[in-house]
């Protein structure tokens, strides 16, 4: 008796929670169809805001790409980008966070597109990710931007790519680009051992790296190569079972908060005064070492970004204004995402297009386009027109008094450590990097 | 054959829902198709929860129905869908049989762990095959169903929810039959007293196990429906978490009725999705509270709704 009196308490509590929620989507729904009503472009920008790349990258990105969105509709970005909004309407950004796998990225990434109605998707840290929207962008016919996913399969696998573009490079470079570092460096180094998450990512890098490393150096020895698993944390196993190695070289493409701790723990034991470690995507602890890293470890930005940014208007804008709203200089994911933005309001200022530019304007404007960016002038020379071509650069980390610095940076060319078009990337290493052009 | 009252009910929601695709954004026909896709996996959890058993490896069939989709696409050259899953179910029965010999033999938090450990071998397996993508995965073929090519944007996106519609419907009406069948019912009597079944008569060890076939089968299918509809497979889909969140639809939906587990699975993808656009940075916590305040008022799941109207009215 006392559960059929309480009965339908629950279910006008229920009710009420179905009708506030009905009540609070709709609410939702009439504010985009209002937002969208005014002449505005609507970008989703997609990027990790939890999970273990969130800190690193996720979040350094989303505010990079927020400082400049910001500045576009202010109309402040040096030239010449010193026009208001893209093509003069004003930037809108919905941001999505990247967590949970590429089925729940297909499944957002369609949300954005056909319910959110946005007019250009940038993002995609994950590889995984970016592997699973190329497909489906060039399905729906959205204009997409990757700004950070490294994978050298992605326009392998989209045949004819109309819609996609990436503003950055692929980690062959990075490890091409490594390995180019340490033989000019580093000629007398022997002993070389590596340590790179178990994944898709440590393993693509360390074949790509030891690939690079029997054209470049061949007189060098691979001696080991630990894996440990992604988000370990703790790396004793692996340091020890490197340092009985003795190697000269440590190579890892660690990350975020791995990269950091594997760097710290590798120092204190005494490893990285045995050996140089040099660390593909180091640029993003730059400023957080903080002297853990020893003087003289070899960081890499995954191209001229973040530390490794040149001098022009655009970088010294970002790096200032960045500095004054985070307080630390802008790290590689930051300017990676600043210049997918850049790239956007390029392809949408030189458009010709009348109001909203369609997918089809913007990606004729960016296809093998040339754009000013913080990384200097990016050229869309590879896969036919669809992704960047840009210098590689390495340089040591240097901590004193409290700054830390990058010294003995070197820069390659983009056609230096880049597959041309129409070359499987391992074929072309494994083939003496025909075409390769380092001046 | 006479159809019973449900039965009715089932293929009239199925037709209603068929109907309301032509209508309604494309966006949601594409979430539908996930969320059946889910709900089939759940349906294979809810299976062995009313034997008494709780799996958090049915990511493991997941995995292998969408992986049987990517490699048969790639490797085998076929492209007919209805193949494809065919060949998912046969991989996924083959394993499952073998597997089902030493899991069912186990109870409670060992079934549980010696599931999920079963999944993360899987997994594990599929990280270190740097051929595969590794983590990064691959992408699925584009696919015909009977000679019939779907094309792309709204209508391939239609056409795949039509067929797990098609598949889901089949699949309900045999087990809404297969729960009140010796079978099924043999399966609640172990949960409750395994002795008593044995004392009956009946062999635990041969239902268990025929249970636990079935279900890996239909999670199978499960699996090659969301990897037909996102294009994309990858080894996440036999990481723990995914099962887990198998589990949490399940007893989000309570094991009442064949059509819990597809609402539950609806409910907690447009909960999810709607959290993630409202609120980037705290959608977990959105959706936390929801699932929660569901199962603090519904703790025999969101089918006790419909079960409590009748109970009213009678």
């Amino acid at each position: 008796m006392k559960n059929s009196n309480q009965r339908p308490i629950w279910q006008k509590t229920l009710l009420g929670t179905a009708t506030s929620v009905a009540m609070a989507s709709v609410g939702v729904m009439g504010m985009a169809a209002t937002a969208s009503a005014e002449e505005s472009f609507k970008v989703g920008f997609v990027t990790f805001l939890s999970g273990g790349a969130s800190g690193p990258f996720g979040v350094p990105a989303a505010q990079g790409a927020e400082i400049v969105i910001k500045a576009i509709n202010e109309g402040s970005l040096p030239a010449p980008y010193n026009t208001k909004g893209v093509n003069g309407l004003t930037l809108e950004s919905v941001v999505v966070d990247e967590a949970g796998g590429p089925t729940k990225q297909v499944e957002e990434y369609r949300n954005l597109v056909q319910r959110q109605d946005v007019d250009a998707v940038i993002g995609y840290i994950s590889s995984g990710d970016c592997l699973a929207i190329g497909p489906v962008a060039e399905e729906m016919k959205m204009f997409t931007i990757a700004f950070d996913c490294g994978t050298s399969r992605l326009f392998q696998e989209i045949e004819d790519p109309q819609y996609m573009f990436r503003t950055g490079l692929d980690a062959v470079a990075d490890n091409v680009g490594a390995a180019r570092y340490l033989a000019e460096t580093r000629p007398d180094a022997v002993r070389i051992a590596g340590i790179q998450q178990n994944y898709a990512w440590g393993q693509d890098s360390w074949q790509d790296f030891t690939l690079a490393m029997a054209q470049l150096m061949p007189e060098a020895e691979i001696v080991n190569n630990q894996t440990p698993q992604l988000f370990q944390g703790s790396y004793s196993t692996e340091i020890s079972a490197l340092q009985t190695e003795r190697p000269d070289i440590v190579h890892s493409s660690m990350w975020g908060g791995d990269m950091e701790s594997f760097t710290a723990q590798a120092n204190v034991r005494g490893l990285l005064s045995q050996a140089t470690a040099i660390l593909t995507t180091g640029e993003s602890g730059l400023h957080r070492f903080d002297g853990q890293a020893p003087n003289g470890t070899i960081l890499g930005g995954r191209g001229p970004f973040g530390g490794f940014m040149p001098e022009n208007d655009l970088s010294e804008w970002f790096t200032q204004t960045y500095v004054a709203e985070h307080g630390t200089p802008p790290s590689y994911p930051a300017s990676k995402a600043a210049q997918a933005v850049l790239a956007l309001k390029f392809a949408a200022d030189s458009s010709g297009a009348e109001g909203v530019p369609s997918s089809e304007q913007l990606a004729a404007a960016l296809k093998g386009a040339e754009f000013e960016s913080v990384s200097g002038t990016v050229r869309m020379a590879l896969a036919g027109g669809h992704q960047a071509l840009q210098p590689m650069s390495y340089g040591e980390y240097h901590f004193e008094n409290g700054e830390a610095e990058l010294r003995n940076v070197r820069s390659y060319s983009g056609e230096c450590v880049s597959a041309p078009d129409g070359y499987n990337a391992q074929q072309w290493i494994k083939e003496g990097f025909p075409g390769v052009d380092c001046n | 054959m006479i159809l019973e009252k449900s039965e009715i009910s089932l293929i009239g929601a199925a037709v209603a829902i068929a109907l309301a695709s032509l209508v309604v954004p494309n966006w949601l026909v594409f979430t539908a198709t996930l969320a059946i896709s889910t709900a089939l996996v759940v349906m294979g959890v809810v299976m062995l929860m009313r034997a008494g058993l709780v799996s958090f490896g049915q990511g493991l069939f997941y995995c292998l129905g969408g992986y049987a989709v990517g490699l048969g696409g790639r490797y085998l050259g076929i492209t007919d869908a209805l193949l494809l899953i065919v060949l998912g179910v046969a991989v996924t029965v083959g394993v499952a049989m073998i597997l089902g010999l030493l899991v069912t033999r186990y109870r409670e938090i060992f079934f549980a762990m010696l599931s999920l450990a079963f999944s993360m071998i899987l997994y594990g397996l599929l990280v270190k095959s740097h051929g595969l993508g590794s983590t990064d995965g691959f992408g699925v073929v584009d696919w015909t169903i009977l000679g019939f090519s779907p094309g792309s944007g709204e209508s391939s996106s239609r056409t795949a929810l039509l067929l797990a519609l098609g598949l889901a419907l089949g699949i309900a009406l045999f087990l809404n039959r297969y729960f009140r069948s010796s079978l099924g019912l043999a399966c609640e009597a172990i949960r409750e007293n395994e002795v008593r079944v044995e004392y009956m008569g009946v062999s635990r060890k041969q239902v268990l196990y025929i249970n636990y076939v079935i279900a890996a089968a239909v999670g199978s299918i499960g699996g090659s429906m969301t990897a037909l509809a996102a294009g994309h497979v990858d080894p996440t889909m036999a990481y723990w978490t995914i099962s887990g969140e198998f589990v949490f639809i399940a007893i989000l939906g309570g094991t009442g009725h064949v059509a819990a587990p597809f609402i539950a699975a609806l409910i907690f993808t447009l909960v999810r999705t709607y959290a993630i656009e409202l609120a980037p940075n705290a959608w977990q916590m959105i959706l936390g509270i929801v699932l929660l305040l569901i199962i603090l008022f519904l703790p025999k799941g969101i089918w006790s709704l419909f079960t409590r109207k009748k109970g009213v009215a009678s």
